[in-house]
């Protein structure tokens, strides 16, 4: 892990504390490993996955297993199966690099997505050695494929409110389970689904279904709008007879399996979005600089030019702020011992510590790939509408982003939440600090800032954190156990929080490679980092003063704003200006480049 | 059987190539194996898991060598050499390299030495054939199917789009050209093994050459890029007429009837 020190830190832990570049783990420091293992996936996809999406987008299923298999010759489906079950057990930054490689697939990085992650994962975590012994080692080459099924007509995100039910048989041998599972990802092909019914109505439970399993069976192909390539149909169980060893994890202790798998979802989807966001600045950027209007590229036209520095900023913070999770859970792994390492339930546990980072991770990720492709589209014009362009596709596959592994306002709630619940259970100093901060602000007083690079936005990255807990202190002292029904002021919170946890992960990243390379080197890195952090700040005040004036009003409010313009003061920086710098290294390297 | 590959690290064919002061820029540029060398190391694979044996990687490189010499480990090769000539010389050419190589293997038992037809930088096709020229042993280049069955080995070799099928025994070097076999990705499982493969890194020292036994007998007088590509012209009218204005452009514009 490079020169990285193994800090643990706690998860939601960046708001009250100070981080130095050797916390966190950046891409600039994979290994030579890491950087062939995301060779040989994106050559795997350009070679073998990129001819057939004609197919995958007709629906030829055939060729989604076809290709599964080849990518388990390779190990691409092994990297988080532990070597006793044929996996490579790699760390968690090759599985995400694999992950990132995908993306490039459209559709079929969901199909690979769904097995790797939410379809084998289940096992690899709560799996008994009966279980894992049996299922892992033909999951991890493919012979077998998997998927996952908690989504019901009727319960989407209430997803304990789930109809489908499970009861033992007299025999004592089997639970018959009776219901209906939604939208499920690999299901033409899929050879094992892991099922959530409640045992006699009540215990939400976990099941591996085997597909030849009697009662078990599928519906019709669903139409979509986007991610065509990938099968989704409604799994259908009428008196289906599941092996009482088949039973995953304990009665009524599903909702532990889902929450955690849901995690892992969150971040694995956040970072294909960071690898579709890349593809969709390399659409443009190859577009606009071919495309000629007025006898000129239209890529010298500054706007154009506003619109790549733009996504691109974007990418970078949530390229940067994605690594940086996986970087906690690779440090917080590293002090288990291999022991616990072989126990999947504490790699789950691990990774579950950073609820709050994968769920930021997933809202500002995914809604940065929407606005790319949103982008990117509209650079290519009428063109861009047109189904020949790749952008029209990937346009039309982003969108579900923002809605599967819990709708990005699901995700957005979770956050305040989890980070509210961890200050009253004693684990952060959240509100102990939301205190102290208030008597500060009384006498503070301008701060100086060096003219050293990035000084600029660490100024905005404090001040930004003391907003956070400026608004979620009142919040949290006025509406005390009904903030949640505040969705609006949570919402900010949440996007407040997101917002500094990016423009950290930028800072620190770029910090450490100007350590590392020299600031010339890294100048790509810096303009994005004072771009982001500026307009991120910008947005993190917008929503400060929105949530004073929300939470407080009379004499108070007047006061919280005067606060509030104590911590915003700052001679912002030249966006416009450093936009231009940034869209020039990426026209000339035609590509999202740092 | 001892199988040797001869592999030159070349610029990525999706890099874009500029040129400053007479010099190609390559800061920042991402390297891979040249991509017929790569057939050259299936190929090597693919012959030891029939035969038996070891394949060796060689390269006359620098010290970012080492990467394409674990990707040919990580493809499945045994073992790698990277003789680091960065430090000693400062520009080589096609003799430069061919000497050193021929130093490398004057105390090996080189069964079968396989190289890349030509390297995607340069494409002089040169270092093979004068490789094998002084080491004393047989050679053939562009080969597109190679089948060894004791010290016979037979093969077919591309010449010019014809087909040339040649017998000839061992110890051989060859070339390969596209179309031989279809290079495998590295697996997972290769590259974590690949860590673990040896990797020996000589000097033109640890060969007994010096600077002077191998000094280039080329020199590079200039580097420039080809023109830019022009748009193109679409003509109009009946044929009759596009007949006549493309005779008279291919004429009096571009000059070649």
């Amino acid at each position: 892990m490079g020169d990285t020190k193994e800090k643990i830190f706690k998860g939601g832990g960046f708001l009250v504390e100070d981080l130095t570049s050797d916390d966190v783990i950046t891409p600039e420091d994979f290994t030579e490993e890491h950087k062939m293992i995301a060779k040989t996936t994106e050559d795997f996809v350009l070679g073998e996955v990129v001819p057939k999406i004609d197919n995958l987008e007709n629906h030829e299923f055939e060729h989604s297993v076809d290709l599964l298999k080849k990518a388990g010759e390779l190990g691409l489906l092994g990297a988080d199966v532990p070597e006793d079950y044929g996996g490579l057990a790699l760390d968690k930054i090759s599985s995400s690099l694999i992950t990132e490689k995908f993306s490039r697939a459209g559709g079929f990085s969901i199909t690979h997505g769904a097995h790797v992650g939410i379809g084998s994962l289940p096992i690899v975590f709560f799996g008994n050695a009966e279980q894992k012994e049996k299922y892992l080692p033909k999951l991890a080459t493919g012979e077998l494929l998997a998927a996952y099924a908690l989504t019901e007509p009727s319960s989407g995100s209430d997803a304990l409110g789930a109809k489908t039910t499970a009861k033992l048989n007299k025999a004592g041998t089997h639970y018959i389970l009776n219901g209906e599972k939604q939208w499920i990802t690999n299901s033409a092909f899929a050879d094992v689904f892991i099922v959530y019914a409640k045992i006699d109505g009540e215990h939400f439970s976990a099941f591996i279904v085997e597909r030849e399993y009697p009662g078990v069976s599928t519906g019709a192909e669903e139409k979509k709008m986007g991610i065509k390539s990938s099968s989704t149909r409604t799994l259908v169980l009428e008196d289906a007879e599941v092996p009482v060893e088949n039973l995953l994890g304990e009665k009524g202790r599903g909702h532990i399996i889902a929450f955690n798998i849901l995690n892992v979802g969150r971040y694995k989807l956040a970072i294909g979005a960071v690898g579709g966001s890349k593809r969709g600045i390399e659409l443009a950027v190859k577009y606009t600089n071919e495309r000629k209007q007025f006898d000129t590229p239209i890529s010298s036209f500054r706007l154009t030019q506003e619109k790549l520095a733009t996504m691109a900023a974007n990418t970078y913070a949530n390229e940067s702020a994605v690594y940086r999770t996986v970087g906690l859970f690779e440090q917080r792994m590293g002090a288990l011992t291999e022991e616990q390492l072989k126990d999947g339930r504490e790699v789950a546990r691990a990774i579950a510590e950073y609820q709050i980072e994968c769920s930021m991770n997933k809202f500002t990720a995914t809604e940065c790939l929407d606005y790319v492709v949103d982008e990117a589209v509209q650079l290519h014009g009428g063109y861009g509408f047109m189904q020949e362009y790749e952008v029209e596709r990937l346009y039309r596959d982003s969108r579900i982003n923002r809605i599967f592994e819990g709708t990005n306002e699901i995700n957005r709630l979770i956050v305040p939440g989890t980070l509210l619940k961890k200050a009253m259970k004693g684990e952060l100093p959240l509100l102990q600090q939301a205190q102290s901060l208030q008597e500060e602000l009384m006498m503070m007083m301008p701060e100086e800032v060096g003219m050293e690079p990035l000084e600029q936005e660490k100024h905005l990255l404090r001040n930004a954190k003391k907003m956070v807990l400026l608004g979620a202190g009142l919040a949290a002292q006025k509406y005390m156990q009904k903030l949640e029904n505040e969705q609006e002021i949570l919402v900010n919170l949440a996007d407040m929080t997101a917002e500094v946890y990016n423009m950290e992960a930028a800072i620190l990243r770029t910090e450490k490679a100007i350590k590392k390379s020299g600031e010339a080197a890294s100048k790509q890195k810096l303009l994005y980092t004072q771009v982001y952090a500026q307009e991120a700040f910008n947005r993190i005040e917008a929503d400060a003063k929105e949530t004073l004036i929300a939470v407080e009003e009379g004499d108070t409010l007047r006061m919280m704003l005067s606060s509030l313009r104590k911590l915003t003061r700052h001679t912002p920086t030249n966006v416009v200006a450093k936009k231009r710098e940034i869209a020039a290294g990426i026209i000339e390297e035609e590509k999202y480049t740092v | 059987m001892n199988i040797y590959v001869l592999l030159k690290k070349t610029f990525d064919t999706e890099e874009k190539i500029a040129v400053s002061g007479g010099v190609i820029e390559d800061d920042g540029a991402e390297f891979i194996i040249n991509p017929y060398d790569e057939y050259a190391v299936e190929e090597a694979i693919n012959q030891r898991d029939a035969h038996g044996g070891e394949v060796t990687v060689v390269t006359v490189g620098d010290e970012d060598s080492e990467k394409q010499l674990r990707t040919a480990l990580a493809m499945g090769a045994d073992k790698a050499v990277l003789i680091n000539t960065e430090d000693d010389l400062e520009d080589g050419d096609q003799f430069t390299t061919a000497k050193v190589l021929e130093a490398f293997f004057a105390d090996k038992e080189a069964d079968l030495i396989l190289a890349g037809n030509v390297a995607i930088d340069e494409a002089s096709g040169q270092v093979g054939p004068r490789l094998a020229s002084s080491l004393g042993i047989s050679y053939v280049t562009t080969v597109t199917s190679l089948k060894i069955d004791g010290e016979t080995v037979n093969i077919e070799k591309d010449v010019e789009g014809d087909v040339e099928i040649i017998e000839t025994s061992l110890p051989l070097l060859v070339t390969c050209q596209q179309g031989l076999n279809d290079p495998r990705y590295p697996s997972l499982p290769g590259i974590m093994k690949a860590k673990k493969k040896p990797l020996e890194e000589l000097e033109i020292d640890d060969l007994d050459l010096d600077e002077d036994d191998v000094e280039a007998k080329t020199r590079t007088t200039d580097i420039f890029l080809p023109p830019e590509k022009e748009a193109g012209r679409v003509l109009e009218g009946d044929v009759q007429d596009q007949v006549k204005e493309l005779i008279s452009l291919l004429k009096n514009e571009a000059k070649v009837l």
